[in-house]
């Protein structure tokens, strides 16, 4: 076999695979977001132009959606930052059993998201949960409560993706060099600035990445959510999509939606990206 | 300015010695260079003296005072690593004033930016100020990492192999700046390399480190001209000094292996004893009429002069000869060398007969 005919072998599946499925139904909702198209009648699809862009972004429904995610987005990736990097500095030194308590603090993450959801409902659960027995808040109900509900669910996606955070930021800071912070010492600078002089600087474009990584999972959350809670002020924008989509059966409509989603998606990695570059540069 | 004791210290990295019973000490205002190879614990030396290691024993005393409980912040020392260790993501400028601006000093930014702005000075580096660090070369990151040193105004600098990583030209003017540098100054230097041409040309006093051991201490002719043993004899000087094993008789060194016979005018050893004989390169003499023949092996110019290595018998000898001095390869000649700057050495421990 030639170099050539190997390559083929190669390229050629992977290219038809990316093609069958993830391109071509990508352009093929692209078309039916300006049709009135339900999948669950017979009728034939009427081109309806942008009056289902226009219908979406004028919806205060839909918008409240948005509101929600992007509180969920902002709540989730925060705490997981935060907690994260808490975990990875408290992990980067020399304690004994480390490897083993690195590997048990990614459990979490390595759990299907149904089977976190169901877990946490459990948690959660206001007359039997342990929670509410080990905070001592009687009947309290997190998940149905309106206020609360949203920030439940994130709670507990902090709880699975912080070891990610963590997994990313361990790598950095360990890859800062000894001598530097030899250096710090020598030089008389305090634990604090050590840190926003020498550590920070060094290890924020691994957290960047982790950071870009969470936001864009934390978007398009829909397992975690769908299954904790059914309150509407936990209704982020996959639910929303999914019901619009598969129980309503607004095909056409759905289709617009996702990519108004997508490019929104896009536009936030963008951003964050150059931000990344920018960090690299300096 | 500080003068730096150690006192019998020890350094254990679990079974294995770094230091063994170490006795050093340094005057104020000295510039003390440690020679010695990789893993002779030179750099362990410096990490116990600037507080980043604590001995498994012994004492230190900076300016009499035992420093074992000072961490590195408190012994105000300045170190410069042979990574450049500059702060990353900061301009020249902020890694100058890095050190300054910790609270226990207590400056206000004009005398910040006196300061910054007189190192650089010194070190030339003025022009670089507001550059960002990544985008020095190595021998702009070095002088900056001195220049960090310099600011803080330190009681001792020490140096751990600054120079190694550059190449020759720079390493040859830093040299030459660091020596200035510490005249100008006055601070007392501690500065550690196995470059045995560094040492001899910077040092004013010498100590060479051999397995967690101090050999010998002395100025950089002492050291070179009465080495306490062959070790020292071996360890100082390019190319090293010949170490040939014979016998001494009748005022004449008999060396072994098919050797050859010359005449011997040091003192110390008794007649017929066995000796390890050492003779430096630049002793030997090329002449036509000499008493031993040879045969050149190698011949390496070095433009002012030719180190040749030449065969007699089963030995191999290095000679450094004039450049102008015509010889080829496989050439024979003839060679004797300088009676009175032979050194005897006992054969078994190595120590100098003369001393």
């Amino acid at each position: 076999m030639s170099d050539l005919t190997i390559r083929n072998l190669f390229i050629i599946p992977t290219i038809a695979f990316l093609i069958i499925f993830n391109i071509f139904p990508l352009l093929y909702s692209l078309g039916y977001s300006f049709t009135d198209f339900r999948a669950s009648t017979n009728a034939p699809a009427n081109f309806v132009g942008l009056q289902n862009y226009h219908y979406l972004l004028t919806d205060p429904f839909i918008w409240r959606n948005f509101t929600i995610t992007a509180k969920y987005v902002i709540v989730s990736v925060t705490g997981q930052v935060i907690v994260g990097f808490g975990m990875a500095m408290l992990l980067n030194r020399d304690i004994p059993l480390k490897g083993l308590i690195t590997t048990l603090l990614l459990l979490p993450m390595m759990l299907s998201m149904a089977v976190v959801g169901l877990f946490w409902k459990l948690l959660y659960d206001p007359s039997f949960g342990i929670i509410n027995y080990g905070l001592g808040l009687g009947k309290f109900e997190w998940l149905a409560d309106p206020d609360v509900a949203l920030y439940a669910v994130a709670l507990t996606d902090i709880w699975m993706w912080s070891p990610f955070v963590m997994l990313l930021s361990l790598a950095g800071l360990s890859a800062v060099p000894k001598h530097l912070y030899e250096a710090a010492e020598i030089d008389r600078a305090g634990s604090f600035y050590t840190f926003f002089r020498i550590t920070l600087p060094l290890v924020a474009p691994i957290v960047m990445i982790a950071i870009i990584f969470r936001t864009m999972e934390a978007f398009k959350t829909f397992d975690l959510a769908y299954i904790l809670s059914s309150q509407p002020t936990a209704e982020l924008i996959a639910i929303r999509l999914y019901k619009m989509a598969f129980l309503e059966w607004q095909t056409g409509m759905s289709s617009a939606f996702a990519y108004i989603v997508l490019v929104m998606v896009v536009a936030i990695t963008n951003i964050y990206v150059k931000y990344l570059n920018k960090v690299k540069e300096r | 300015m500080a003068n730096i004791q150690l006192k019998g210290v020890t350094k254990e990295y679990g079974v294995n010695k770094a230091l063994r019973g170490l006795d050093l000490e340094i005057a104020d205002g000295e510039f003390f260079v440690l020679l010695g190879q990789t893993g002779a614990g030179k750099t362990t030396t410096l990490r116990i003296i600037a507080g980043l290691e604590k001995p498994t024993d012994g004492q230190v005393l900076i300016d009499g005072e035992d420093v074992a409980d000072w961490n590195a912040a408190e012994r105000d020392v300045a170190l410069v690593l042979q990574q450049y260790s500059l702060y990353p993501r900061l301009t020249v400028r902020g890694n100058l004033e890095f050190p300054l601006k910790s609270r226990i000093r207590k400056l206000d930014s004009a005398q910040i930016a006196e300061r910054v702005d007189k190192a650089a000075a010194t070190l030339q580096i003025t022009p670089l100020l507001d550059r960002k660090v990544e985008r020095l070369s190595g021998g702009e990151m070095q002088r900056v990492s001195i220049g960090r040193a310099i600011v803080r105004e330190p009681r001792v600098f020490l140096m751990d192999e600054p120079l190694s990583a550059l190449d020759a030209k720079l390493r040859e003017a830093l040299r030459v700046e660091l020596k200035k540098l510490h005249n100008d100054l006055g601070a007392t230097f501690l500065f550690v390399t196995h470059d045995q041409v560094e040492a001899m040309s910077m040092g004013d006093k010498i100590g060479v480190l051999n397995r967690g051991k101090l050999v010998q201490v002395g100025t950089p002719s002492q050291v070179y001209s009465a080495p306490l043993n062959t070790f020292v004899a071996r360890a100082v000087g390019t190319p090293p000094m010949n170490l040939l094993k014979g016998t001494l008789s009748g005022g004449q060194a008999v060396i072994d292996a098919n050797g050859f016979e010359l005449p011997v005018n040091g003192q110390g050893g008794q007649d017929g004893q066995r000796m390890t004989f050492g003779i430096r390169p630049e002793d030997i003499r090329l002449e036509s009429g000499a008493p031993v023949e040879a045969r050149i092996f190698d011949i390496e110019d070095h433009g002012v002069v030719k180190i040749l290595n030449i065969e007699v018998g089963e030995h191999r000898i290095h000679a450094t000869v004039p450049a102008r001095m015509p010889v080829a390869l496989d050439e024979t000649i003839r060679f004797g060398w300088k009676g009175d700057k032979v050194l005897m050495f006992d054969p078994e421990t190595g120590h100098n007969l003369s001393i």
